[in-house]
């Protein structure tokens, strides 16, 4: 089993945070994991990405150039990452900041309304996973009770009602898949 | 087996010095290299270490010259132009035979370069760096977990021969997270012996000690030098480390170290999909390298193919190891490009393939 995964997004909307949950819960499920972000001259509200690398064999390298999923959260980030999705790979796309139509017609593109549904359940931060809820069910890749289970490792500080939040915004991502 | 922990390749070279009884870092911020002096910032003194932001490279490998004569395991870091500013201090510790720890963290280059991951420090990591005659023990690791583990075996090597070591990394391993296993005990500090030619304050009457790099008497440098040469040639015999795989039908060897290794490797694994027999052997110390391993596989062996991120320095060594008795190629990729695995894969096909005598890709 093999899954790369590219997330992608302003400054701010957790791409970060997303990218060293997903391989956390890789760790939490035994799989060898890799996480490898953009760095140096990044800032809130600027472009980030990250690379994820989940896979029941060795890692080779950390960095993705085809990703099996993209997870686009902005409108640059569609120009930038559409086009290197692996033929038959996921591109899943937050339509609440992305108004530009894919155009990848060898791939399967999932539509989800990320801050829509962040704002509904009453925090626009939980909008990742939202995100990661897709993710989680669309690929099959990692459960979405190992992310749960890998949140408070992660982000020891949050409280439990907000990690309740986070979980439950997973699964109405995971609803959308 | 407790859980693997999830941590980030410069944190990872962080803790694992501090768990192998690193007390004192002196060290100026650079990318791709800051988590470790921000670490190194607020882990130090909680173990009763010191912490120093230096106002230069500079500065900070005098520091260290400083911190390593009184006998306390002490690390500096950098990246590639940070590392350059470093060579006189670092030739000088080599000079007086002081152990201590340095990471380079390498980026791109020559010049300010970028901060993206590159291998183009290789010459100036195993050949000395600085001025005169001198080497420093050199572990590559490959993986966040050897960022880990590597910090120790370096200080033991440098107490036991009185060499300055260092951890050559790059921005990928750097930055990247993997899963890190917690399999040694921390060393507590206070059972390490202090050396009996450090420097500091004497409660009791003992002989003079002396720490320098120079001799101007007649000769002396010369024996100095001679004297250090003698640890070398032990280090050269005891110390070189280095891993294979698929190399016992290998007709084509891949040499590579750090990240390029997983490339080449995955490469490997793809050509033997492909039927061709393809294996790897990685240096894990590059100075010493093992060239009297290269020198045995090198007549059983139709080719080798250097991979490395950088404009063919590595595969010098491995020529001088195979010493003419068959073809050496290069895969290089400098300018702080990543590698990936079917370019290493299309490499070996031309080679072995097409048999191509004298291939040279520089991509």
């Amino acid at each position: 089993m093999y899954q790369g995964i590219r997330i992608s997004g302003f400054g701010g909307q957790g791409v970060i945070s997303a990218g060293v949950l997903l391989a956390y819960t890789g760790i939490i499920e035994n799989k060898n994991v890799s996480f490898f972000p953009s760095y140096g001259a990044e800032m809130r509200g600027g472009t980030a990405n990250c690379s994820v690398v989940i896979a029941s064999d060795e890692v080779d390298t950390p960095i993705v150039s085809s990703p099996d999923t993209v997870i686009v959260l902005n409108e640059p980030s569609l120009a930038k990452f559409e086009p290197m999705v692996k033929p038959g790979g996921i591109l899943i796309v937050n339509t609440s900041l992305i108004k530009t139509e894919p155009k990848r017609k060898d791939i399967k593109v999932i539509k989800v309304p990320c801050n829509e549904i962040a704002d509904k359940l009453g925090n626009a931060k939980v909008m990742n996973m939202v995100a990661l809820g897709v993710f989680a069910k669309a690929t099959g890749a990692l459960a979405i009770e190992s992310i749960g289970k890998a949140l408070p490792k992660v982000y020891k500080k949050l409280k439990p009602e907000v990690i309740e939040l986070n979980i439950k915004a997973l699964n109405e991502g995971a609803k959308l898949a | 087996m407790a859980e693997k922990q999830l941590m980030k390749g410069n944190e990872a070279l962080s803790e694992g010095a501090v768990r192998a009884g690193c007390r004192f870092f002196a060290g100026y911020p650079i990318t791709p290299q800051n988590e470790v002096p921000e670490y190194m910032s607020w882990r130090l003194p909680q173990v009763g270490g010191a912490f120093i932001q230096s106002e230069s490279e500079v500065a900070a490998i005098n520091v260290i010259y400083g911190a390593a004569a009184t006998g306390v395991r002490s690390m500096t870091s950098s990246s590639s132009p940070g590392i350059s500013l470093k060579q006189e201090g670092i030739s000088y510790c080599a000079g007086a035979d002081l152990p201590f720890l340095i990471a380079n963290v390498m980026r791109g280059g020559p010049g300010l370069g970028n901060i993206a991951g590159a291998q183009g420090d290789y010459f100036q990591s195993t050949r000395g760096g600085g001025h005169g005659d001198y080497r420093l023990y050199v572990m590559a690791p490959n993986c966040v977990q050897e960022m880990f583990d590597f910090p120790k075996r370096c200080y033991e090597t440098a107490y036991k021969y009185r060499i300055p070591s260092m951890i050559l990394a790059d921005g990928t391993l750097g930055q990247m997270m993997e899963g890190v296993e917690i399999k040694w005990p921390e060393i507590d500090v206070k059972t390490i012996e202090k050396p009996k030619w450090s420097l500091g304050i004497n409660t009791e009457r003992r002989e003079r000690r002396m720490v320098g790099s120079y001799d101007l008497r007649d000769g002396m440098l010369e024996k100095m030098v001679l004297e250090r040469v003698k640890r070398y040639k032990e280090i050269e015999e005891k110390e070189v480390l280095w891993e294979e795989k698929m190399t016992e039908d290998a007709e084509i060897i891949l040499v590579a170290y750090g990240i390029s290794s997983r490339v080449a490797f995955a490469g490997c694994k793809m050509a033997r999909e492909k039927g061709i027999k393809a294996g790897l052997l990685r240096p894990i110390t590059l100075w010493p390298f093992p060239k009297k391993r290269l020198a045995e596989l090198a007549p059983k062996t139709k080719n080798f193919l250097a991979v490395e991120m950088s404009l063919g320095q590595m595969v010098e060594d491995v020529r001088l190891a195979v010493n003419g008795a068959t073809n050496v190629n290069l895969f290089a990729r400098p300018g702080g490009s990543p590698i990936f695995a079917e370019e290493v894969y299309k490499a070996i096909e031309d080679i072995v393939k097409k048999g191509a005598k004298e291939y040279a890709t520089v991509k």
